[in-house]
């Protein structure tokens, strides 16, 4: 069973919030709605499921409705229609103990400007939600301080919050989140309010985090870079309404309407796309079981000069070229341990092709894919990662000829014009 | 021209209350006036050395050097001036007057911030007493509880209520929304909400209307003179009523030490509450 699901989610703000339903059925916008009722749609109909382990990112620009979507999540808003389910039990109707109990839980939030408490030290803070639930003195400091090792915050807990940096109060609500042990977090512009390179920096953690501890996360953010770093699977709000839902290959690849589009089109693709996506399967020779012979022959069949060489369990050890193949069989040497050339780039298979560009500019070989295992699964060619280059500066401005571009001139001042500026 | 009798009306009504409602304020009276003696007689009684060693100290403790030294220096002529008991006679009606405004208004002004409806209706009364003029209401005061320390107290409280109810209501109002929802997602009820997250939030600007409750009690105490109530302003009176220059200035004096002593203290004490 998924761990969240939001089905057919409404919220709108306003008196007599019943009636909207009717206009919104009869197709009426936000705006219309809003000038004819007085009406605010908050939420326009979401629908998504969320997976244990996850991280679900919602983006939108300011006014989208993601920040209203997560906050009916643990009912700091109640919703006007709809249901969200959490582990099969639909919250918009739960008792108020009941509801108490899965904040206490398994339900932790995280704020945008912090929103620590400015009397209390770090760990004070970090130990609220324990407090108010009645756990001991004892231990919820023991899980504080656990929770506070956890974002490196340890020796810092005696701190008072305005003596800390922005990074660290937000590690503070960091930790206050995970220190009741809540299996979903919920993360509301997390990183918002954070220099860029803090923010970089704590994007990383919680990826480092979330790679130990398998929370399931609700991320809100109106940062597609990092909607696109973070996220598993991203879900792109506009006017309260859910335009998108996929992962961020989907995304970028596969925009749903126009305001997807615009919004990704100045996304650099090479920062996303990884290697494994655009590499292609490489012949290869196995050694020893295989000798010069047989690499001429595959080379020939495959129409390619160089041929990759892995032992029998598909680890790389290098590349034959076919002169060096044709010379090594001409010396009637049977295998091919001494032509082979070592001098192979390799990478990952998660490497982003923006971290490629520089090497496939100077190799004369395409560069090799290995998996976790070392295994050579692919090759990525030169001409692969320009193609990718390639179509990011098509998308962008691209610069043309000037013959052939009548709009743009260049202005030489005339010799009159000159005098008059120097005379001015 | 048809006149509206309002003024008659009120009369009426005050006239009816102080018939129907005797035994009413003869309580209200005795336990104010008690409240009144346990701290006039405590503070009178203790030698004034020792008042003005515990006054300091506590200004020191509280304050700083710099506002112990004032009041050293101010308390010694106080003393010296022959003021010391109307002095702490007044401190004494200031003290009762400000507990009962601390006692009833500040759970007004946190249920005002609770609720707009509560808010609505509290306003404009606050407006009220304090922008009607002290005399209007001197008057039923000495009514209902005769001459003396209480209608002065009565007189006080009212002046110097609405301060405390307004500062608490803003500064609950004004804790941040953030702060606010975050308290509710780690699963507050509404009263740890209200006791370990906006209370503490909102105890710098509910100082500042202790402080200023303070201020307004001390203010109004004087004019508490005129009917009885005692204390510097009956020397304030006698010194108006006798042309007597320097007695009202000596009294005046008294009253300014005594209200930049309490104005100091109870705002360093909200200072001191923000930086911990």
């Amino acid at each position: 069973m998924s761990v969240l699901e939001v089905k057919n989610l409404y919220k709108v703000f306003g008196p007599n919030a019943g009636r909207v339903f009717g206009l919104l059925q009869k197709g009426l916008d936000k705006q219309d709605i809003h000038a004819r009722t007085g009406c605010t749609i908050g939420i326009n109909d979401a629908s998504f499921t969320i997976e244990k382990g996850e991280i679900f990112v919602v983006m939108g620009l300011s006014g989208s409705g993601k920040s209203t979507v997560l906050r009916c999540l643990n009912r700091i808003i109640d919703s006007t229609r709809g249901k969200v389910l959490i582990h099969g039990d639909d919250i918009t109707g739960m008792s108020h103990e009941k509801l108490l109990r899965l904040r206490r839980a398994k339900v932790s939030m995280v704020f945008q400007h912090f929103a620590l408490l400015p009397h209390r030290s770090v760990i004070g803070n970090t130990e609220y939600g324990l407090e108010i639930s009645g756990v001991g003195r004892e231990e919820r400091q023991k899980r504080a301080r656990d929770a506070l090792k956890l974002v490196g915050l340890d020796g810092y807990e005696n701190s008072m919050p305005d003596e800390l940096s922005g990074g660290m109060k937000q590690r503070v609500g960091l930790a206050r989140a995970l220190a009741n042990d809540a299996e979903i977090l919920l993360m509301d512009e997390a990183f918002s309010a954070l220099d860029p390179l803090i923010r970089a920096q704590m994007q990383d953690e919680l990826l480092e985090l979330q790679a130990r501890m398998h929370k399931t996360i609700v991320f809100i953010t109106h940062d597609l870079d990092e909607a696109l770093k973070l996220g598993d699977r991203i879900a792109i709000m506009r006017d309260g309404a859910i335009v998108q839902i996929g992962t961020p290959e989907d995304i970028l690849s596969n925009p749903a309407d126009e305001y997807v589009s615009t919004f990704v089109q100045n996304i650099d693709r090479t920062k996303v796309i990884t290697a494994n996506k655009i590499m292609r399967s490489a012949p290869t020779i196995t050694m020893p079981r295989e000798g010069p012979q047989v690499a001429i022959r595959r080379m020939e069949k495959y129409d390619v000069s160089t041929i990759y060489v892995t032992d029998s369990e598909r680890r790389l050890k290098g590349l034959v070229t076919i002169d060096d193949a044709i010379k090594c069989a001409e010396e009637g040497k049977k295998d091919l341990q001494s032509c082979i050339n070592e001098d192979v780039f390799v990478t990952r298979t998660e490497t982003l092709i923006s971290d490629l560009i520089s090497t496939a500019l100077m190799t004369k070989y395409p560069i090799a894919v290995l998996n976790e295992d070392n295994h050579l699964v692919g090759i990525v060619s030169r001409s692969a990662i320009l193609a990718e280059v390639k179509r990011e500066s098509d998308a962008e401005h691209k610069p043309m000829l000037l013959k052939e571009n009548p709009v743009v001139q260049v202005n030489v001042p005339s010799a009159a014009e000159k005098e008059e500026n120097a005379n001015g | 021209m048809v006149e509206l009798p309002i003024g008659k009306s009120f009369e009426n009504i005050i006239n009816w209350m102080t018939d129907n409602f005797d035994t009413f304020f003869d309580i209200v009276g005795a336990v104010i006036s008690g409240v009144l003696f346990v701290f006039k007689s405590s503070l009178v009684m203790v030698y004034p050395p020792v008042m003005i060693a515990i006054l300091v100290g506590l200004a020191w403790w509280i304050a700083g050097r710099n506002v112990a030294i004032f009041s050293l220096i101010g308390f010694t002529l106080v003393a010296l001036m022959g003021f010391w008991e109307v002095t702490m006679e007044t401190l004494a009606l200031v003290i009762t007057s400000v507990a009962i405004a601390l006692i009833t208004g500040f759970p007004v002004g946190v249920w005002a911030s609770q609720s707009n409806a509560v808010e609505k209706i509290v306003r404009p009364i606050l407006d009220f007493m304090q922008t009607l003029p002290a005399f209007v209401y001197l008057i039923p005061a000495v009514l209902f509880f005769q001459l003396g320390e209480v209608p002065g107290v009565i007189a006080t409280l009212i002046f110097s209520l609405p301060p405390v109810v307004r500062f608490t209501n803003l500064g609950i109002r004004q804790v941040p929304e953030e702060i606010k929802e975050a308290a509710q997602a780690f699963g507050s009820t509404t009263r740890q909400m209200l006791v370990k997250a906006e209370l503490p939030v909102a105890m710098p600007t509910i100082m500042a209307g202790v402080n200023q409750t303070i201020m307004l009690a001390l203010s109004m105490v004087v004019i508490a003179g005129m009917i009885g109530a005692g204390g510097l302003g009956n020397e304030v009176l006698k010194g108006i009523t006798q042309l007597n220059i320097g007695l009202g200035f000596e009294s005046g004096i008294s009253i300014v030490i005594l209200a930049i002593y309490l104005d100091r203290v109870t705002q360093a004490l909200g200072a001191r509450k923000k930086n911990k």
